[in-house]
């Protein structure tokens, strides 16, 4: 732009743009498509623990994925925990960010300590709810004890009704402030004319919020939902750590399936059709999404 | 008039303890987690659990660095350290490329992104048998590049944003009074995005630090970081709760510091630059 209309540039003036991203693009290359070539060969070979043979066995792999019971599981168990622990993370941190909005006492140092769910490492926020939820020496079984007037030893990490609530007041913890804190920077922009105006209309809460401050907010929110669906659907750390998918595969998400599959069962072969189908459902939901969703420029 | 007084500071204390309780619970789990690590065993122990350690003893902390296992976390900082900064390298210049050239356009911009979108696990799986073929497994070669390659799409969306926001006189005439076209970037682009470029590079270590999936597949003795490390005091209903607790605190605790002297760029940071922070 600046200075690419210099007739008289030499060669590598004029190829100084495509050297700047060549570096970027090569090893983007070799996480980007190299895995996808690489992938699409093994899904055709039948290779596993004991089966090294890397002759072409066809379509056997694609075929097993509609049969197999536990890979449809674990993906509808992924949906679930998003269906849940998205739009709670979503309302808890609009109803924080309002909270937080106008002057506050010590309003900065809140919002300081806030954060530090965010920046911990969620292997680390698993190891931490599975020592809040043990049943004899973790506080909550304490706290419920207290409140239901006798002791309590809920097994929260093995009990089948308890398990889901668990991993989500997990995730819940540690995202709800990631949420807040985009929200609250984005109700911060909301425009202060329009909403005194409509308060002069005597417009009521919900109407000013419908028609004011969500349509400001969305471009923001819209991203939001982005980034946490997206790692909402690679859930991993915070199961591993609670559950590591159990009891049985009650909880196992998409990864750990495949996790389990590639480096505990082996089976090499019908894990790389796995990662493809992986590839192929959340290249739909990108494309789609990214059409809908303006990133900053 | 005195009474709208009443009523505006009865809302303030209101939102005051609401304010308030909400902090609490997100810092419980925190507080517990620290605490713990300061207990005795018997402590650690004992039913029903004590909310607080009877003194600060920092045995369960002598006993990572005797057998060696705080060295997770020396593994941890040089793989985050070094993929960090390959990364901010090789992404700036591309992202000044995008910036300022519009190479490739928009689609180039937007496969750059989408890269950064794949699930881990299908990335990971392909590169380990690549990587057992190279013999890259248990390797800091092996880590810091594929670090590096996952946390460039992020480099390069950051620091595009950063540099769209330096006004383009200055490098006009940096050329003008006759520097190359690596001296303008050297000389005026990384200076002026010099707060972008540290708040990216900080973002982008703290992704590399905490990551956990890459390293528990990728690693075996070697290499081993301080995520990995943890989840080795797993086992069945034994945990080793003082060592979970204490190593926990050792990879958390800097990650603290670091981000308690980033408020400013904290939401443009984690949100991919869709708030300008």
């Amino acid at each position: 732009m600046a200075a690419s209309a210099r007739p008289q540039a030499g060669f590598a003036d004029r190829n100084f743009k495509y050297l700047l991203v060549a570096p970027s693009i090569f090893v983007l290359l070799l996480i980007g498509v190299f895995p996808l070539v690489y992938l699409l060969v093994v899904s055709f070979q039948g290779i596993t623990m004991t089966e090294v043979d890397t002759s072409f066995v066809g379509v056997r792999n694609f075929a097993h994925l509609f049969h197999d019971r536990r890979l449809w599981e674990a993906l509808l168990h992924t949906l679930i925990f998003t269906a849940i622990a998205l739009p709670l993370e979503l309302i808890l941190g609009l109803a924080m960010a309002q909270l937080f909005l106008d002057r506050l006492p010590g309003r900065p140092i809140f919002i300081a300590l806030l954060v530090l769910p965010v920046v911990v490492s969620p292997i680390v926020s698993g190891a931490t709810w599975s020592l809040m939820f043990d049943n004899r020496f973790g506080p909550i079984n304490q706290v419920i004890g207290w409140l239901t007037g006798g002791p309590r030893t809920l097994l929260w990490t093995i009990n089948p009704d308890l398990v889901y609530p668990a991993i989500i007041v997990a995730e819940v913890w540690q995202w709800t402030p990631f949420m807040f804190l985009l929200l609250l920077a984005a109700l911060a922009n909301v425009d202060k004319s329009q909403l005194e105006a409509a308060a002069i209309d005597g417009a009521g809460w919900w109407r000013t919020f419908s028609r004011i401050v969500l349509p400001a907010i969305w471009p923001v929110m819209a991203v939001a939902i982005l980034i946490r669906g997206l790692d909402l659907f690679r859930l991993f750390d915070i199961v591993w750590a609670l559950t590591k998918g159990g009891p049985g595969t009650m909880t196992e998400t998409i990864s750990i399936f495949t996790y389990v599959k590639g480096f505990q069962q082996f089976e090499t072969s019908y894990t790389a059709a796995v990662a493809l189908l992986i590839i192929v459902l959340l290249s739909v939901v990108v494309f789609a999404a990214l059409k809908r969703v303006q990133l900053a420029r | 008039m005195n009474s709208l007084h009443g009523r505006q500071r009865l809302r303030l204390v209101l939102r005051l303890t609401a304010a308030v309780a909400i902090t609490l619970f997100f810092l419980f789990p925190i507080y517990w987690l620290f605490m713990i690590s300061f207990k005795t065993p018997d402590e650690i122990f004992s039913f029903p659990p004590k909310w607080y350690p009877g003194q600060i003893q920092f045995g369960n902390y002598a006993v990572l660095f005797k057998d060696g296992d705080a060295a997770t976390v020396g593994n941890s900082l040089v793989v985050a350290g070094a993929s960090t900064l390959l990364a901010m390298f090789v992404g700036t210049i591309c992202a000044y490329s995008l910036a300022r050239f519009k190479t490739g356009g928009e689609h180039l911009a937007n496969w750059i992104i989408s890269q950064r979108m794949v699930p881990p696990i299908a990335v990971v799986f392909p590169i380990f048998l690549l990587y057992v073929w190279l013999g890259w497994v248990d390797t800091y070669v092996g880590v810091v590049l594929l670090y590096t390659a996952f946390n460039l799409p992020y480099v390069i969306w950051m620091m595009r944003g950063y540099i769209l926001d330096i006004p383009l006189a200055l490098e006009e005439s940096a050329l003008v009074d006759g520097c190359t076209r690596w001296q303008v970037i050297w000389k005026v682009v990384f200076p002026m995005a010099r707060a972008g470029l540290f708040a990216t590079a900080i973002f982008t270590f703290v992704f590399a630090w905490n990551e956990f999936l890459f390293a528990l597949v990728l690693t075996r003795t070697e290499v081993v970081t301080y995520t990995v490390q943890v989840t080795h005091y797993f086992g069945g209903q034994s945990n080793f709760w003082a060592k979970i607790s204490a190593m926990s605190v050792l990879g958390t605790l800097p990650i603290f510091v670091v981000v308690a002297f980033m408020q400013r760029y904290l939401v443009r940071g984690i949100s991919l630059g869709a708030v300008k922070g």
